[in-house]
């Protein structure tokens, strides 16, 4: 039977190509300063909502909270196979935790309306915290099924999952509808079509409507633009903190109790080193040094 | 706001073993309790668990609550919310403290949630200290400074949470010391009642598969790990063969294991385990930070590599540049010599 599905995606600084400055004064990421990419968990997660929408109809709906630059992912979800795509983006969402951005997102979900299932990649590059997921979660009042590796099966109002857990894997049954969270070896993502990728090129949020026209002046306005896209369905809805009708004190950097105090960048420390000759010799006196100072034998 | 400065630590128990992360957490949590001249309290939750309270007494608990119910054997999100959460509201704790495992990790964000407070994940690190807000001018005194690694491990960044109570943290596993038991310290034992409600029965563990790893790199005092540098399978078999001569376990680096090379049990660094053998050598190893991160607190360290620009050569004691296939087996004929 067909299920309705909602995957939560973020935009992340490749944190693997890291150089120069990239925190701001109050200690948070200065995200233009590095190459965004499509979390990795986050395309697993997408790639679960698929493979059950085309084994049981249905559709699934990317939704990310992020900048405007953000909406690449979200045609990089549709151009993968998503139905439909929802930018939340707002000034207030700014310098968001954990907690604030939980709340953010599942205000978003509650205005999508009735949602069977919520999936969300493990964790993020960037912050590594994986606990997005399991806070939206609370904050939606439905169940959290962590580290899902596969559906095992769905019927009716049940879902069955395999999840890792330390040291091994366990099978769990829940009731819909309730949020997953997708390690990275749960499946391969597919590539995006070629097809899907041609019919979507041009789908666009409002945001980029300038430099859209900058490119295309013949469509004349914003507004002809608009009507264009909204015509073929290419049209990618901005959410702002009003639309989804959120407590503005629990948004952004005011919505979130931690902060950060400091931060320090990693110095290798150079310590006193002897260099060893890859020759027989050499290894051998390296070998008395270690067992006469007892580090082996 | 909390009414006392208490620092509670969440026990993790399993089938009546509790994790190894928890004792570290109590070692660390008594630090900051006298620290702040309060009382460290623990939660253990299971179906017969009762047994166990007393050795936490001993690891440096004051007081134990121990919930005991069906229901929270094995462990589920929602029955262990449940108490957790209601317990801390009910109580109001300064500082909450959370092994940073799966279960842990789905567990802490839960609890967070409901009580709209912060929490920082991984710690690597846990202090108290003072924080001058420059914005309230304003200094919050003896707060929680929770260290971690971010970005991918390229900063190091310490998390405060000036005004949610409690605050809380989970904690990366084998970075702080388990304190020695002293099963002459004296503390209390308080049974609390569950109360569940239907709602958080929603899920139900239908079977678990425990693999039991054989690898013990945590305990292990010497390691020897391979990393990208590492031609093939033939090639790890000269590092198992080294490791063996030196009764050490082999480890690896997150490119090794996503290469096919060797079980992610054999991980080390950031996604993987954090170790601080007596000897560590790194075979092929380039020394990314987030394999440092598992690493650099290693006794000695020798590093092999092709590559002299290498970072990990930076925090070696014993350089060796050249190509592995050679240098090992010649460490090993050395070492087998030693032993004659």
């Amino acid at each position: 039977m067909p299920y309705r599905s909602v995957v939560l995606i973020k935009q992340v600084p490749d944190t693997h190509n890291i150089s120069g400055k990239v925190m701001t004064e109050e200690g948070t990421i200065d995200r233009g300063a590095l190459p965004a990419i499509f979390n990795p968990d986050d395309l697993n997660a997408l790639e679960m909502a698929l493979a059950l929408r085309d084994a049981e109809g249905g559709t699934v709906t990317v939704l990310t909270m992020g900048p405007p630059a953000a909406a690449a992912i979200l045609r990089e979800s549709l151009f993968r196979g998503a139905d439909e795509a929802v930018l939340l983006s707002d000034k207030r969402f700014a310098g968001a935790d954990t907690l604030a951005t939980s709340y953010a997102l599942a205000q978003a979900v509650k205005k999508i309306g009735e949602v069977d299932l919520v999936f969300a990649g493990r964790q993020a590059i960037d912050g590594d915290t994986a606990q997005v997921g399991p806070q939206t979660a609370e904050k939606l009042g439905i169940p959290q099924i962590t580290w899902a590796e596969d559906i095992l099966g769905i019927g009716g109002r049940k879902i069955t999952v395999r999840r890792a857990i330390d040291r091994g894997t366990e099978t769990v049954e829940c009731s819909l509808p309730c949020l997953l969270t997708v390690v990275g070896s749960a499946n391969a993502p597919r590539p995006a079509s070629v097809r899907r990728r041609i019919e979507y090129k041009l789908a666009a949020t409002s945001m980029e409507y300038k430099a859209l026209l900058a490119k295309w002046p013949e469509f004349g306005s914003e507004e002809a633009l608009d009507a264009w896209l909204a015509e073929r369905k290419l049209r990618i809805p901005v959410w702002s903190a009003a639309d989804i009708g959120a407590e503005p004190e629990r948004l952004g950097l005011a919505g979130s109790p931690t902060q950060v105090y400091k931060v320090n960048f990693v110095v290798l420390e150079g310590n006193e080193s002897k260099d060893v000759p890859p020759t027989r010799e050499g290894i051998a006196s390296l070998v008395d040094e270690l067992v006469r100072e007892y580090i082996v034998g | 706001m909390s009414d006392t400065r208490n620092v509670w630590v969440f026990v993790e128990q399993d089938e009546g073993a509790i994790a190894d992360v928890s004792l570290e957490l109590l070692g660390k949590g008594r630090e900051l309790a006298d620290r702040l001249g309060s009382e460290l309290h623990a939660i253990l939750c299971g179906s017969q668990v009762d047994g166990l309270a007393q050795s936490l007494v001993a690891q440096g608990a004051d007081l134990v609550m121990v919930a005991e119910d069906g229901e929270l054997e094995p462990y589920r999100t929602l029955p262990y919310a449940r108490v957790v959460a209601g317990l801390i509201e009910e109580r109001k704790p300064y500082i909450v403290l959370f092994g940073a495992t799966a279960a842990g990790r789905d567990l802490a964000p839960r609890v967070a949630s409901t009580l709209k407070t912060g929490l920082t994940a991984d710690c690597t690190d846990l202090q108290i200290g003072d924080y001058e807000s420059k914005k309230e001018a304003k200094v919050y005194k003896d707060l929680l400074l929770q260290i971690r690694p971010a970005f991918g491990g390229n900063l190091i960044a310490t998390i405060v949470n000036p005004k949610g109570r409690p605050q809380m943290a989970s904690v990366r596993e084998g970075v702080m010391k388990k304190a020695a038991a002293d099963p002459s310290r004296k503390g209390r034992v308080e049974r609390v009642k569950p109360r569940f409600e239907s709602s958080d029965l929603a899920l139900k563990v239908i079977s678990r598969e425990k693999r039991e790893s054989t690898v013990r790199l945590k305990d292990s005092t010497v390691v020897v790990a391979g990393g990208a540098g590492v031609a093939g399978p033939a090639e790890f078999d000269l590092l198992r063969e080294l490791a063996q001569v030196l009764a050490g376990e082999l480890g690896a680096s997150r490119a090794a294991v996503d290469a096919g090379l060797v079980h992610h049990d054999h991980q080390v660094g950031q996604t993987g385990v954090t170790v601080r053998p007596r000897l560590y050598i790194a075979a092929g190893i380039s020394g990314a930070i987030q394999h440092r991160a598992g690493m650099e607190e290693s006794n000695k360290i020798i590093a092999i590599n092709t590559d002299p620009d290498a970072p990990i050569f930076q925090i070696a004691d014993y350089r060796i540049v050249g190509d592995l296939a050679e240098v090992v087996p010649l460490l090993v004929e050395a070492l087998r010599d030693k032993a004659k």
